[in-house]
């Protein structure tokens, strides 16, 4: 599904690499931790993955579906299927969030080909998936993100999320700033999303969310690439020996 | 991938959807302005003799004032003898029914999308379309006058209820009021008169929509609206022209009154044609519109959204006589390019009790420039008298400006007045975070400054809230990119 080969990647404007020569290969169903300290390049793939601004992709390839990943905008990518759930959701003052939930919903439809939903089916289904992740009704009011807590913030990305139904899923440190209450449903809601089609890039600093979101596979990263890989038993050797120990004085 | 900035830059360069011109025989006065010209406008429109010496006054006062100059905006001086003050399409009268109407006439405000009929889209409207300086068409008389509601173009009001135009003209704006009411006093050629009787509740939205054809000529309609005791009534006024190289005038007078417990509620969507990317042509908009609540507890409510106009200058005001009177004023200003506007409002609390409340939402892209400006006065009879006002402006790129001078005088110590200003950019993060949810870069901009504006796009009727949401997204295409 995803294959990312030999990537290279340095901030905009700046000389210095962050990602060198970065290699992943993703197949459907499959769950990917990327764990890795910071600094490690984590974020930045995530967002040289969305296609986010302020990058320069030096070297290498990144094939999705068959697709030049990196030739494509933002929305295409979005509408091919790739779903990023931020570390850091943005606030819309004055859009409501069931407004630009079916906005994007309907973009991605047009971008398809698929007739738009109605109002009405829009509405069942979003009421439907909030409640599965455990958002009030009258949050779906609120402007976007707009004075949400951190853990409201994280929620309604799982939200977007599950309306949006993507192919491949980011998770940028959505452990982030979650109590355990928070995580175990966050955690839930990503769970009922994995299906044998559907492939998932879990972010994270913690082993703590992959009790939660266990992954198939472990891949450690530091100093912009992957250090080591593993089971799902890598993360838990992480945890006991700490990035030092695991990789040497190097991390 | 474009920053938000380039996005912003992208979107001015599509063109003014409205800026077909149609080719029609226009009857037009000779060009340029003097005595003769007023009288012979006068005398086009069959006007009573106290009419013509009324504008003859308002021309002679014009003569001794000169333009005013303290808005921040540009311009070249105008050539007041270039313009045509008077062109009217060429039929021998005025179309007696809806179906007399000249077939290029009805064709182009079906491309304007308001189709000069009363069915489907436009149900629950009463359209007054003005082409140049004169009125075309009214929709929808008879069925008002059952009410004994009046609507229709000034100019039929002044044949058929010379009475009641002579007793309330002038009253709010005043010939001498200011350089462009003094010239609109003058030469205005046509408008719209509304009123409503006693106790009456129009049953729907009045309208007035304006639209300059011919080349060189300006459009000075002049607007009363008087709403009797305990009635209340909802006006919309639309505005577009062809896309010229130069410039026009637009000057018009708007006055309302309100007596004791009646209420109106006047919308504007104003899209005259903004000029080019480098601000060639455009219409100037020099408008003076003002409200009285003569009556207690009276309202007047003002809601615009400017996105036309090579400049625009407009004030709508509210003078709060009737003590606990209420004046509103919500407007979402656009300039992209090389607009400028400066435009804003003046409350002034005379009665006791009196509130206002101001909201003003000023977007800014490209190269333009705008102000807001508004006046807040509290005379020293206006016991209890308050004022809120909210100014938010938003930046979209580094070359364009936001500036907000208010000015607050208060003469009475139990007053209260409160002024909040913003000012926030448009975000790479949230073009991005709209983007990656498979949001088109232009759409994105939309949201956003739709979000920016929501408080006022609320106070707009259903029928014009759907298109001001559009027309904001169209007004900054090209803005970033």
């Amino acid at each position: 599904m995803l294959t990312i080969k030999d990537l290279d990647v340095s901030i905009a404007g700046e000389d210095k690499p962050v990602i060198k020569g970065f290699s992943l290969e993703v197949k459907p169903g499959e769950v990917h931790a990327v764990m890795g300290p910071n600094g490690s390049g984590k974020s930045t793939l995530s967002y040289v993955l969305a296609g986010r601004d302020g990058y320069e992709v030096t070297g290498g390839t990144v094939t999705f579906m068959g697709q030049d990943l990196l030739e494509m905008e933002p929305e295409e990518r979005a509408a091919a299927g790739i779903f990023l759930a931020m570390q850091y959701p943005v606030e819309i003052p004055g859009v409501a969030n069931s407004y630009f939930l079916r906005q994007a919903v309907n973009a991605l439809k047009k971008a398809r080909g698929e007739p738009a939903m109605s109002a009405a089916d829009f509405m069942k289904k979003l009421k439907a998936k909030a409640e599965e992740i455990g958002i009030r009704p009258e949050f779906l009011k609120r402007d976007v993100n707009a004075g949400f807590s951190g853990g409201e913030k994280k929620r309604n990305e799982i939200l977007q999320l599950a309306m949006l139904e993507p192919r491949l899923c980011i998770l940028d440190e959505t452990d982030s700033g979650l109590d355990i209450d928070a995580l175990r449903t966050v955690s839930d809601g990503v769970n009922a999303l994995r299906t044998p089609d559907r492939a998932m890039i879990v972010i994270t600093h913690y082993q703590r969310l992959l009790d939660y979101i266990v992954p198939d596979h472990v891949h450690v990263m530091a100093d912009g690439k992957i250090r080591k890989s593993g089971g799902k038993e890598l993360a838990l050797e992480l945890e006991e020996q700490g990035y030092e120990g695991l990789l040497g004085r190097a991390a | 991938m474009a920053t938000a900035l380039e996005t912003v830059q992208d979107y001015t360069a599509k063109a003014y959807k409205y800026g077909f011109s149609t080719a029609i025989e226009s009857d037009m006065a000779p060009k340029g302005l003097n005595e003769d010209i007023v009288r012979l406008i006068s005398a086009k429109k069959n006007e009573p003799e106290w009419m013509t010496e009324w504008r003859l006054e308002a021309y002679r006062r014009w003569l001794t004032m000169e333009e005013p100059n303290w808005q921040k905006v540009g311009y070249p001086p105008i050539d007041f003898q270039e313009i045509y003050f008077y062109a009217a399409p060429k039929t021998k009268e005025r179309p007696k029914s809806l179906d007399d109407i000249d077939p290029d006439i009805r064709e182009t405000y079906n491309k304007l999308g308001i189709p000069i009929k009363e069915q489907e889209i436009l149900s629950g409207v009463a359209v007054d379309y003005v082409w140049d300086s004169v009125s075309v068409a009214t929709t929808f008389r008879a069925k008002l006058q059952e009410l004994g509601i009046i609507f229709g173009s000034f100019s039929d009001a002044l044949q058929s209820h010379p009475e009641l135009v002579k007793k309330y003209l002038g009253t709010v704006v005043p010939q001498g009021d200011n350089y462009f009411a003094a010239l609109n006093s003058a030469v205005f050629t046509d408008g719209s008169f509304v009123y409503i009787p006693k106790g009456v509740r129009c049953p729907m939205e009045l309208s007035t929509y304006f639209r300059i054809n011919e080349m060189n000529t300006g459009q000075f309609e002049r607007t009363l609206i008087i709403a009797e005791e305990g009635s209340y009534v909802s006006y919309l006024e639309g505005c577009t022209a062809p896309q010229r190289d130069e410039n026009q005038l637009h000057a018009a007078v708007v006055e309302l009154i309100t007596m004791d417990d009646a209420e109106i509620k006047y919308s504007t969507v104003q899209n005259w044609y903004p000029g080019d990317a480098e601000g060639k042509g455009g219409i100037y908009n020099f408008v003076t519109k003002r409200g009285a609540c003569r009556g207690k507890r009276s309202k007047i409510s003002w809601t615009q959204v400017e996105t036309g106009s090579a400049i625009t200058w407009k004030y709508p005001s509210c003078i709060l006589q009737g003590d606990d009177s209420v004046g509103e004023f919500y407007s979402v200003a656009v300039t992209n390019n090389a607009q400028q506007a400066d435009t804003g409002t003046k409350m002034i609390h005379i009665g006791k009790r009196t509130r206002s409340r101001i909201v003003s939402k000023g977007i800014s892209a490209g190269k333009a420039d705008q102000t807001y400006r508004g006046l807040v006065r509290v005379l020293k009879g206006a016991e209890g008298a308050r004022n809120h006002t909210q100014c938010d402006s938003m930046l979209i790129g580094d070359k364009c400006g936001a500036h907000t001078v208010p000015y607050i005088e208060i003469k009475n110590r139990t007053a209260k007045a409160e002024h909040e200003a913003t000012t926030s950019k448009i975000s790479d993060d949230q073009l991005f975070y709209c983007r990656a949810r498979g949001i088109s870069e232009e759409d994105a901009v939309a949201l956003v400054v739709n979000g920016f504006c929501r408080e006022v796009m609320n106070e707009l009727p259903m029928e014009f809230a759907v298109e001001a949401r559009k027309l904001l997204g169209i007004s900054l295409e090209g803005s970033v990119g």
